[in-house]
């Protein structure tokens, strides 16, 4: 498969390391859902998994959110408007957004885990009225450090959506909690018999989350998340993001937690 | 398929010639050093004539045998996947043009006839099968379907074979097209030679061959039933799947870890592994790159590295992840084995670990059963 040339129409420079690119999607009719991503190529650099970060329902952009931390995310973030990047998918499942329907739903991340759960919410907030209480619980290191930071405000404007923000540490503006995000599941109302959790983070903090979420009554076939894994191929070939039984890539990277068991979960597996 | 036919050396001859005019490359075991690899071959003469290979775990040695066996040995190191899957096939390039970059594919890739695949090997093409031919991979589909395979039955396992416990051999028994079983006892020196499809029916009707008596077809047939019951090694795959699946936290995988060098050697000279990684390289001026994928081994750290650190980092997990996947996982994602008893891994692995005796020792400490089998403390003093 070969990565298609699609052109950057725009740069947002979310954090000092974190920029958002949007791009022309690889083909018309191009389309995903919430929780998917794509390969994406910097020239001779190389490829890297990279989730989907824009709104589902709008097909003629391709929006994807990018950090800073190695050769090609250097090189893709270093793109200018106009330039090109490969695009090989989307790949992978998606976020339950229809077995939330109907209940209460929370969105657990920290970081720059909010990029693959934006989908998400922007799928929520189109379908409102789909969705019972939807609450938002986002951590991160900083005050500095929050993602999407002018969006979170406009959420947190709105009576539909409890959006709740926590910070590891905290400055002499920030007038929120303080502590990890787990910290935030006593504030939220739902009801833990039927509510539908999605999950995205680093594998601990998923540990974490996951056992708070079900001591607080809620249980494994209702709990997702999003797996992290090394990727070279996307397409269940290359055997890099092994995972027990799982290739995330095409299984993952969404998970739902009954299946992926305790042999999941087992160190270094 | 129509009626088994004899042919002599002569005849096996005729084949290969035939497979050349038809423009095969002929790819079969030739000796290369003190080794059986697998290379171009043009005639019987570059067969491994009168050769036979003793094998066991961490050593492997060639010796005369006396006569003039065209297929008196097993398995080298090497296997079909070199052709199939060639380390360093270049998937695509890349131009850059004025507006950004276009991809071109690569060059078609030659036809190969495998000569002298080992039903293991043949077991192992169908197994890669499975993997690649669904996801419609381009470099490993072409190759395989321009590809010709002329199996031969195994009459000699090596010390280190275990295809029975799969039922994998030692009888070729689909994916080939032609099957040779050869016969050599005393004076009779010859070959059953027997069609697995139309186009290998086809072939043979270019040779002059004679169709065969049947008890020319009930002594090869009893020979590869004789190997049958004199495999090297075995492998209890009953209940494996489950064994090894519930058996991660087993503290077996620390005492393999501390042996195991971590070398890759099991994963290379497998058959069924198919872990790869890509390169993406650029010319010096950045005009044109182009992506090329070798093979990979989960046994590396960088294999399942993500930012902050590999997941397997210890050489258990590494061995953990490499047994379990052949002898359990698989089932899950492919449903089959990813093992098809062809013993490689034993004999190249230079500390000799053995996947039949690893299973055999989890089997034999399986936490389900110590869990239940030794009482606690309390129970004791009650
Ligand atoms: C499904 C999925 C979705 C992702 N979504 C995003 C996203 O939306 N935004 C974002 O910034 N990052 C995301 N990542 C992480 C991103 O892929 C890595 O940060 C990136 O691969 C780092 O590559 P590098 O060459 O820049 O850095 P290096 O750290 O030098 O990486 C070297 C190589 O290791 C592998 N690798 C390193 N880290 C990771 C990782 N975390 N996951 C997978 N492979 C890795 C890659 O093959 C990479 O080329 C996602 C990862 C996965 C698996
Ligand atoms: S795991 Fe070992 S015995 Fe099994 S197919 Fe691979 S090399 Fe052969
Ligand atoms: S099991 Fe043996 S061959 Fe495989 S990586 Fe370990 S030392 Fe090398
Ligand atoms: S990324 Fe290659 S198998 Fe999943």
């Amino acid at each position: 498969m070969h990565p298609v040339p699609c052109r950057v129409r725009s740069v947002v420079r979310e954090l000092d390391d974190t920029f958002t690119l949007d791009l022309e999607p690889p083909s018309d009719g191009w389309s995903f859902v919430p929780g998917q991503f794509t390969m994406l190529y910097a020239f001779g650099v190389g490829e890297v998994p990279i989730s989907i970060s824009g709104d589902p329902g709008d097909p003629t952009r391709l929006v994807q959110t990018i950090r800073a931390v190695g050769p090609v995310s250097d090189a893709l973030t270093s793109v200018a408007v106009g330039d090109v990047v490969g695009v090989r998918g989307p790949f992978g499942t998606a976020w339950p957004m229809e077995l939330a329907e109907g209940r209460d739903l929370i969105i657990m991340t920290g970081g720059i885990g909010l990029a693959p759960l934006r989908p998400a919410i922007l799928h929520t907030l189109e379908h409102r009225d789909r969705y019972n209480n939807v609450t938002l619980l986002y951590g991160a290191r900083s005050p500095g450090d929050l993602l999407f930071a002018e969006q979170l405000q406009q959420w947190r404007g709105r009576f539909d959506l409890e959006v709740l923000i926590t910070v590891d540490h905290a400055d002499r503006t920030w007038r929120g909690p303080v502590g990890v995000v787990t910290s935030l599941i006593g504030r939220a109302s739902f009801d833990p018999e039927t509510a539908v959790a999605m999950v995205c983070g680093p594998e601990i903090m998923m540990r974490f989350t996951i056992q708070e979420l079900e001591r607080a009554g809620m249980t494994e076939d209702r709990l997702f998340v999003s797996m992290e894994r090394n990727m070279k191929c996307g397409i269940g070939l290359c055997g890099h993001c092994q995972l027990g039984k799982f290739f995330v890539c095409k299984d993952g990277p969404v998970l739902s937690c009954a299946a992926m068991t305790g042999a999941c979960w087992t160190r270094e597996v | 398929m129509s009626e088994p036919l004899v042919i002599d050396r002569q005849g096996v001859d005729a084949l290969i010639a035939v497979l050349i005019d038809r423009g095969y490359e002929v790819v079969g075991p030739t000796v290369r050093g003190q080794t059986i690899l697998y290379d171009t071959i043009t005639s019987t003469e570059d067969l491994p004539v009168g050769i036979r290979d003793r094998q066991e775990a961490g050593s492997y040695r060639l010796e005369e045998r006396g006569d003039d066996a065209l297929f008196g040995y097993v398995v080298g190191p090497q296997s079909f996947k070199k052709y199939l899957t060639p380390p360093g096939t270049v998937f695509w390039k890349g131009l850059r043009t004025e507006d950004g970059f276009e991809t071109v594919e690569a060059d078609p890739p030659p036809r190969h006839a495998f000569f002298g695949a080992r039903p293991c090997e043949v077991a192992a093409m169908r197994v890669q099968d499975d993997v690649y031919l669904p996801v419609g991979d381009g470099v490993y589909t072409e190759r395989r379907e321009r590809s010709f395979t002329v199996a031969v039955n195994c009459t000699e396992p090596a010390a280190t074979c275990f295809c029975a416990s799969l039922g994998t051999g030692p009888a070729v028994s689909d994916g080939y097209d032609i099957a040779l079983t050869e016969v050599l006892s005393g004076e009779h020196h010859f070959f059953l030679a027997e069609a697995g499809t139309d186009i290998g029916e086809d072939v043979l009707a270019d040779l002059s061959a004679r169709p065969a008596h049947d008890e020319e077809v009930v002594g090869a047939r009893r020979l590869v039933v004789h190997a049958s019951d004199h495999m090297g090694r075995s492998l209890e795959t009953d209940g494996l799947q489950e064994l090894l699946s519930a058996n991660l936290a087993n503290s077996i995988w620390n005492e393999i870890g501390n042996r195991c060098l971590t070398c890759t050697n099991c994963t290379m000279v497998c058959p069924t592994c198919f872990c790869s990684t890509v390169e993406d390289r650029q010319a010096l001026d950045g005009s044109s790159a182009e992506r090329v994928r070798t093979w990979d081994s989960c046994f590396t750290l960088d294999f399942s590295y993500i930012h902050g650190g590999p997941v397997r980092s210890s050489p258990g997990a590494r061995y953990r992840q490499w047994i379990t996947h052949k002898l359990s996982t698989w089932q899950d994602q492919f449903g089959s084995f990813g093992c098809v008893g062809c013993g490689r891994c034993i004999t190249w692995c230079p500390v000799g670990i053995d996947i039949t005796q690893e299973a055999a020792a989890v089997r034999e400490r399986d936490i389900r059963k110590v869990a239940v089998g030794i009482p606690s403390v309390k129970e004791v003093l009650e």
